[in-house]
C-alpha cells in the first residue's frame, strides 16, 4: 500500500515559491492499476516522484509498505559512460537482487543486441526507455511507477510490455501517469485526475476522462 | 525478494547503505578510470605520484640542509597526511551533479555518494603511502615507523576530517555554484597553514597557538609523532582534534541533510 496524507510540494522559483501540490490525500493498494491524467505542468511527474520516495513533500506524510519501483521514464536514470550491462549490474547491487540470471532477459527483452555493452551515451531514447523498463522488470517490484514511458517504444515494443507487465504481473501495482485518456483507458481500471495542485478521485474510471477531457 | 519497504530497522538501514555504497564504488571507479590499461591502479599511482613529485622537489632545493630532520620522511608524511583531505574535498565538492540520475533510486542519498568518493580518495592516499614506505625502506631512502599505531590512530582522524569536510563543501556547492570556485581557492590557501610543511616546534609561540585551533595539525602532527616517535617534539591533542571532528561532522550532516531535501530531479 502506499498513502499520501496531505501532501505538499512547493519549489524555489526565481518568482518566489511554487506550489505544485496542494495536499494531496491518496490511498493505493496491492493490484490496484492507477491512471493519473493531468495536463502538462500539472505536477505529474512531481507526484510520482513523492510515490517514489526520491523527492521528499515540503510538508504531510508519504507510507509504503510495498517495494516501489523507481520513476521508469525516459532514461534519465542511466550513467552515459557506463554499458547498459554495467547498468544492469549496478541497479540490481543497489536493490540487493542478482544478475547473472537475468542478462540474457534483458538482451532479449530490450532488443539491444551487441549494444548491451557499448556506453548507454550511445543508445537512442527508445533503447534508453527499453532498458529502463527490462532493468526494473529484472528488480520486479510490487509496484510499478510509469511515467507516460509507453508513448516511447514501437507497436512491438508495446506488445511486449503489454505481455510482461500487464499480463505476467498482472497482480502487482501499476501507477501510470499521462496525459493521454487512451493509454489510461487501456491499463487502467481507476482513474485520478490532477489538477490545481489536487487530486481529484472518482469511483467511476469515466467519470474522471469526462472530468479531465472538460479541462481542456 | 531482498528489497525491502516501510520503516526499516537500523541494521537493516546499515545493510541497505553498505550494499549502495559498495555499488557506487564499484561504479565510481569503472567511470573515472575505465577498463582500459591499468586502469584500478591510478587510484594509486595519482596520489603516488603527486608525492613523490613533492619530495624530489624538496629534496632537489636542498631542504634537508634548513632541519636535521629526514627530508623524505618529512615529506612523505606531510604530503600524504594532506592529499587525504585536500582530494577528498576536491572531489566532492561537485559531487551531486553528475551523479544526480542515481538520486533516481530511493535507496542511494547523496551523503552515500560523498561517503564513496572520499572513501576512494582515502584508498588511494593510504595505500600510496604504504607502497612509497615500504619501496624507500628497502632502498634504505626511509626508516619504518616507531609507533605505527599512533600514527594510523592521526590518520584514521584525518581521514574523519576529510570526510567532514567533503560534507560540508559537497552541501554548500549545491546551494551555490561560487562554492566550488570559492572552495579551490581556499584548499590551495590553507596548504601552508595545515601542517604539512612544517613541525608546530619551529614556530614561535603566539603562532603555535593559532595553528593549534586547525584540527588537521593535531592529524599531522600525529602522524610524524607515530612515524619518528619520541625523537622529535609534538604538540597534538588528539582530544582536541576529534571535538573539532564532531562538531565538523554535526554541521556537514546538517547541511546534507538540508542540500537533500532541496534536491530537484530533472
Amino acid at each position: 500500500m502506499i498513502q499520501l496524507k496531505e501532501v505538499t510540494k512547493r519549489y524555489q522559483t526565481r518568482h518566489g515559491m511554487h506550489e505544485v501540490l496542494k495536499g494531496v490525500n491518496v490511498t493505493i493498494g496491492l493490484g490496484e492499476k492507477i491512471g493519473i491524467l493531468g495536463r502538462n505542468g500539472a505536477g505529474k511527474s512531481t507526484l510520482i516522484r513523492l510515490f517514489a520516495g526520491v523527492e521528499r513533500p515540503t510538508s504531510g506524510q508519504v507510507e509504503r509498505s510495498m517495494s516501489i519501483s523507481w520513476p521508469l521514464a525516459f532514461g534519465g536514470q542511466f550513467q552515459g559512460s557506463l554499458t547498459g550491462l554495467d547498468n544492469l549490474r549496478f541497479i540490481c547491487r543497489v536493490y540487493g537482487v542478482p544478475y547473472d540470471d537475468k542478462i540474457e532477459f534483458i538482451q532479449e527483452f530490450a532488443e539491444l543486441g551487441k549494444f548491451l555493452r557499448e556506453p548507454v551515451k550511445t543508445y537512442s531514447s527508445g533503447m534508453r526507455a527499453r532498458l529502463a523498463f527490462a532493468i526494473s522488470l529484472a528488480v520486479d517490484f510490487d509496484c510499478f511507477l510509469i511515467d507516460e514511458i509507453i508513448t516511447v517504444g514501437d507497436a512491438r515494443f508495446h506488445n511486449k510490455c503489454q505481455t510482461e507487465l500487464f499480463d505476467k504481473r498482472g497482480d502487482r501495482t501499476f501507477i501510470i501517469v499521462s496525459h493521454e485518456v487512451h493509454k489510461i483507458r487501456e491499463h487502467c481500471e481507476r482513474a485520478l485526475v490532477l489538477k490545481d495542485g489536487r487530486l481529484w478521485d472518482f469511483t467511476d474510471r469515466e467519470d474522471a476522462i469526462r472530468f479531465y477531457q472538460e479541462l481542456q | 525478494m531482498a528489497v525491502t519497504y516501510g520503516t526499516a530497522r537500523l541494521w537493516e538501514g546499515v545493510r541497505i547503505q553498505a550494499r549502495v555504497i559498495g555499488a557506487l564504488l564499484l561504479r565510481e571507479v569503472i567511470t573515472r578510470y575505465g577498463r582500459h590499461g591499468i586502469g584500478v591502479f591510478w587510484i594509486l599511482l595519482e596520489p603516488m605520484l603527486f608525492t613523490l613529485g613533492i619530495t624530489a622537489i624538496w629534496y632537489a632545493v636542498k631542504l634537508h640542509a634548513v632541519s636535521n630532520l629526514p627530508i623524505v620522511e618529512f615529506a612523505v608524511t606531510g604530503y600524504a597526511s594532506l592529499l587525504l583531505w585536500r582530494s577528498a574535498t576536491n572531489r566532492c565538492v561537485k559531487a551531486l551533479e553528475p551523479n544526480l540520475g542515481l538520486m533516481y533510486h530511493r535507496y542511494v542519498r547523496f551523503h552515500d555518494i560523498l561517503i564513496t568518493r572520499c572513501l576512494l580518495e582515502f584508498t588511494g592516499a593510504t595505500a600510496s603511502f604504504a607502497v612509497i614506505v615500504v619501496v624507500f625502506y628497502f632502498l634504505d631512502v626511509v626508516r619504518l615507523p616507531a609507533d605505527p599505531l599512533y600514527m594510523v590512530f592521526g590518520w584514521l582522524l584525518l581521514c574523519w576530517t576529510g570526510l567532514a569536510l567533503s560534507f560540508i563543501v559537497g552541501a554548500a556547492a549545491t546551494f551555490s555554484d561560487t562554492v566550488e570556485r570559492f572552495w579551490h581557492v581556499v584548499n590551495y590557501l590553507a596548504l601552508p597553514t595545515t601542517g604539512a610543511l612544517f613541525l608546530v616546534d619551529w614556530l614561535p609561540h603566539h603562532f603555535q597557538d593559532l595553528v593549534l585551533w586547525i584540527p588537521m595539525v593535531h592529524g599531522v602532527e600525529m602522524v610524524r609523532h607515530g612515524y619518528w616517535g619520541d625523537a622529535v617534539v609534538t604538540h597534538e591533542d588528539p582530544l582536541f582534534m576529534m571535538a573539532g571532528n564532531l562538531f565538523l561532522m554535526m554541521i556537514g550532516l546538517t547541511m546534507v541533510k538540508m542540500a537533500e531535501r532541496r534536491i530537484e530531479l530533472e
